[in-house]
């Protein structure tokens, strides 16, 4: 039997909150887990999903369709959607903090994988995640901060792999 | 009744994990051999055999139980 040539998926990660973080670590290994040659490029505000400690958080403002809902308590509570106007969530310290930390218990609770976890996943799925070069230079990272294995390259090297793939996912 | 070689838990878990975790398993064991998958998440009805087909493995049967959605994949070679 001829070996099929295996499906390819090029991803540019460009959000580095806990939310957006999810897409595409979740849909990297799992298509390296169907056997697809997977390469996420980080760019921007993806680029800090890369360092060694990662803490992503999440933000209500500008998030209007996010629901906000309480983990705990009985069940009726669990489920009013609590309506909070930007003007309070943007305004208010510590706001961002409370809202990372209620998500991450509603993700926990429901048996979700963490940012870390997924992460660890693809490079054991041999997942390639490269960092823009140029975003580096630009918010000043380095090397150093970094996760091992991950490699760097620009748009002319993502494009490379691009137009060869059968996926191009930009989130 | 089917037969089957290995078992893996994914109860709790959410996607992607149980294909994650079933995909793990399955490699460490040789062609034609059965593993049972035991998992909560309904979205894995549809993952599981998406997965399965998509890299060779025979799904031989899937059904709902009281345990929870109950898979039998052959490894494929």
């Amino acid at each position: 039997m001829v070996a099929k040539p295996k499906k390819k998926m090029a991803i540019i990660a460009s959000q580095g909150s806990l939310d957006w973080a999810y897409p595409p670590f979740i849909l990297a290994s799992t298509a390296a887990a169907m056997d697809m040659e997977v390469k996420i490029f980080f760019t921007f505000y993806g680029l800090p999903l890369l360092k060694k400690k990662i803490n992503p958080k999440v933000t209500p403002t500008g998030n209007p369709a996010m629901p906000m809902k309480m983990p705990f308590g009985p069940q009726f509570f669990q489920n009013i959607n609590w309506p909070i106007p930007n003007a309070i969530s943007g305004n208010m310290p510590g706001f961002e903090s409370v809202a990372t930390g209620l998500m991450k218990k509603t993700f926990k609770n429901k048996g979700v994988a963490t940012i870390t976890e997924l992460r660890d996943m693809c490079e054991l799925l041999g997942v390639e995640l490269i960092a823009c070069q140029m975003t580096m230079d630009v918010f000043g990272f380095e090397k150093e901060e970094f996760i091992e294995g991950v490699s760097y390259g620009g748009a002319a090297a993502f494009l490379d792999f691009a137009a060869d793939s059968d996926i191009q996912l930009f989130i | 009744m089917t037969l089957y070689d290995e078992t893996i838990d994914c109860k709790g878990m959410q996607c992607p994990m149980p294909v994650l975790k079933t995909k793990m398993k399955i490699d460490t064991m040789a062609a034609g051999k059965v593993l049972k998958l035991i998992t909560s998440d309904p979205g894995s009805c549809k993952d599981i055999p998406a997965w399965a087909e998509r890299v060779g493995h025979k799904l031989l049967s899937n059904e709902e139980t009281d345990e929870g959605y109950l898979f039998y994949i052959e490894r494929g070679e």
